[in-house]
């Protein structure tokens, strides 16, 4: 029998609804992947084996019947970001530990009413405030793949890494994930894996644990382009109960797929092109440009002049507003309240010394410097300008291109560890990710190739606002094109 | 502007995080590192440049003024570290 786990979404879907496995089978298998590979990989922080069974065996009754929906049995990872009725839900965090949400966030909800099943939470950075997952209070999680040079334990990126690990080990058929600075598409890039982040407003926040509000969006991590088509469709929903949610329809997106590229214009932005980037990126980056162009696309250079202040200007609009968010954690109504303290006062600062890990309290310390008296021009509103003429970099290209190319990551993944020493080398993960979510714009990451060490490189779509459709149609003519079919060799 | 031991004393306390003497001064020069990395923002002309708070053009919607949730007393207090009678309990405040 050949083995469930390594479906595609859509190959497993077709597959219950043709009957020829059932929801209870696949989903068997994955428990029983997760069992076995969670020790050493650490993707998930709770397993709901039990849920998803019951979930698996309703979903069967439906397609016995001839019903069931979009996602109707397909055995789903949740970033455990995403607040789960009656799941624990910790963002991460040490400050979350216990916490069950009484309500279920709208993104997961949507999933559970297209039939979908919950299989657990996904391990993530704190917070989502990283590019590793090194700073989850649950520990790292580890990457699937590893160099043919090293047998060190490499990261599978941030801060969706529980749920790009999970994917890449066939720990689940698809995942959610959440993307504030590149959160979806770096880990992607990294894994081996698809991950797309919508346009700004596409996806519900609510129930969602928030980081920086006008950048936090969420997005599917997948094995194909077609996959990932299928779950962000689930995903999306206009919903009142997130003031920026977005009143328009949500797309069949799997219509864009198979168009071909043929007169579609293609951006390359000079400016992408960053100091101590190695080779092997830079030609992938050509090579991509050259599928595209041999699939029928014009290439057209183009320049997004502010695109180096993208990060500075990220690190300062980013951890004001989750100094903002997290203020809400003081200890009264939920979350970590310290044993010890000696007045009101000292209890918000120890509980919050205790249950915030270190990139959570250096974050949360620049923001509240930045937005601080006498400092809040000069950071913070400087900022804001410079945001907008980043957002409008993009706007002056539009008449000239449908959609961009770009790398993905600035390196292939690193070892566990590696990045630490500096917060500002760490920050620089997200150097090609983050422009898209301080314009608010779509991008997908999709697997293109290998480095020398044999681990995968991603290769980004960055399309116009609300155009997924272009961005899809773009990543499924790199998909075919790169014909990406290597896989980690398993270790654990 | 450089970030020195009282300011980092300071801001910490801002964002109510409790953070001991020693660890002052490398948190300073932490924050130093960074800022002074973020401080390339200087080089932009933003003459003029509207402050961009949000990618949404769209006005923030309004909704009828009605109650559309509630009488969730348990649920609210599910999470809460300390509750008895309906109510979260917390450390006396006025002293």
């Amino acid at each position: 029998m050949t083995d469930l786990t390594k479906l595609t979404l859509k190959g497993a879907l077709d597959g219950m609804k043709a009957r020829d496995f059932s929801s209870e089978e696949i989903t068997r298998a994955f428990i029983a992947n997760i069992d076995a590979a969670n020790p050493s990989l650490n993707a998930y922080v709770v397993q709901t084996s039990d849920k998803a069974l019951d979930m698996a065996r309703a979903s069967d009754a439906r397609l016995a019947k001839g019903e069931g929906g979009a996602l109707e049995g397909a055995p789903l990872g949740i970033k455990d970001l995403f607040c789960t009725d009656g799941v624990q839900t910790t963002a991460g965090s040490n400050m979350l530990r216990g916490f069950v949400p009484p309500y279920e966030s709208t993104v997961t909800a949507n999933l559970w009413a297209d039939g979908a099943v919950m299989l657990g939470k996904l391990n993530m950075d704190e917070f989502a405030m990283g590019s590793s997952n090194e700073t989850s209070a649950f520990g790292p999680v580890k990457n699937p793949w590893k160099s043919a040079s090293s047998n060190a334990d490499l990261t599978p990126g941030g801060s969706s890494g529980g749920s790009a690990s999970a994917v890449a080990g066939d720990l689940c058929l698809a995942a959610t994930a959440s993307d504030t600075g590149g959160s979806i598409r770096q880990p992607a890039a990294f894994t081996g894996t698809v991950g797309i982040k919508p346009t700004y407003g596409r996806a519900s926040r609510f129930g969602m644990v928030a980081f920086a509000s006008s950048l936090d969006q969420a997005g599917p991590i997948t094995k194909t382009v077609e996959d990932a088509a299928i779950l962000l469709r689930s995903m999306c929903s206009f919903d009142p109960k997130d003031s920026t949610s977005l009143d328009i329809e949500t797309p069949d997106w799997t219509q864009s797929l198979g168009l071909g590229v043929k007169g579609l214009r293609i951006g390359v932005p000079k400016e992408y092109v960053v100091d101590g980037m190695p080779d092997e990126i830079q030609a992938l980056w050509d090579q991509g440009v050259a599928w595209l162009k041999a699939a029928g696309a014009e290439i057209v250079e183009i320049s997004l002049p502010h695109t180096k202040y993208a990060l500075p200007t990220y690190y300062i609009v980013a951890p004001a507003e989750a100094s903002s968010n997290l203020a809400r954690y003081d200890g009264m109504r939920y979350g970590h309240r310290a044993a010890a303290f000696s007045s009101l006062n000292d209890l918000y600062e120890e509980s919050r010394a205790e249950g915030f890990g270190k990139e959570v309290q250096r974050r949360l310390t620049i923001g509240a410097y930045v937005l601080s008296a006498g400092f809040y021009d000069a950071f913070y509103v400087k900022a804001l300008k410079v945001r907008r003429r980043i957002a409008q970099d993009f706007d002056n290209v539009w008449d000239k291109v449908d959609a961009i190319l770009t790398p993905s990551t600035p390196s292939a993944a690193f070892a566990l560890g590696d990045k630490q020493i500096d917060p500002v080398t760490m920050y620089l993960n997200d150097v090609f990710t983050v422009t898209a979510n301080l314009a608010g714009l779509p991008g997908i990451s999709v697997p293109a190739g290998l480095d020398s060490g044999g681990l995968p490189l991603g290769l980004q779509v960055i399309g116009k606002a609300l155009d997924e459709a272009t961005v899809f149609q773009v990543a499924d003519v790199l998909e075919q094109a790169a014909g990406f079919t290597a896989r980690p060799d398993k270790w654990w | 502007m450089a970030i020195d031991a009282a300011t980092v004393r300071k801001v910490a306390h801002l964002a109510r995080i409790k953070t001991p003497e020693d660890r002052l001064e490398p948190l300073a020069q932490e924050l130093n590192g960074i800022l002074k990395w973020i401080e390339q923002l200087d080089e932009v002309d933003i003459e003029g440049v509207e402050p961009m708070t949000s990618n949404v053009s769209q006005p923030l919607r309004l909704r009828d003024d009605v109650v559309t949730d509630g009488d969730k007393v348990a649920d609210v207090l599910s999470n809460a570290p300390r509750s008895a009678d309906g109510f979260f309990v917390v450390p006396k405040v006025v002293e």
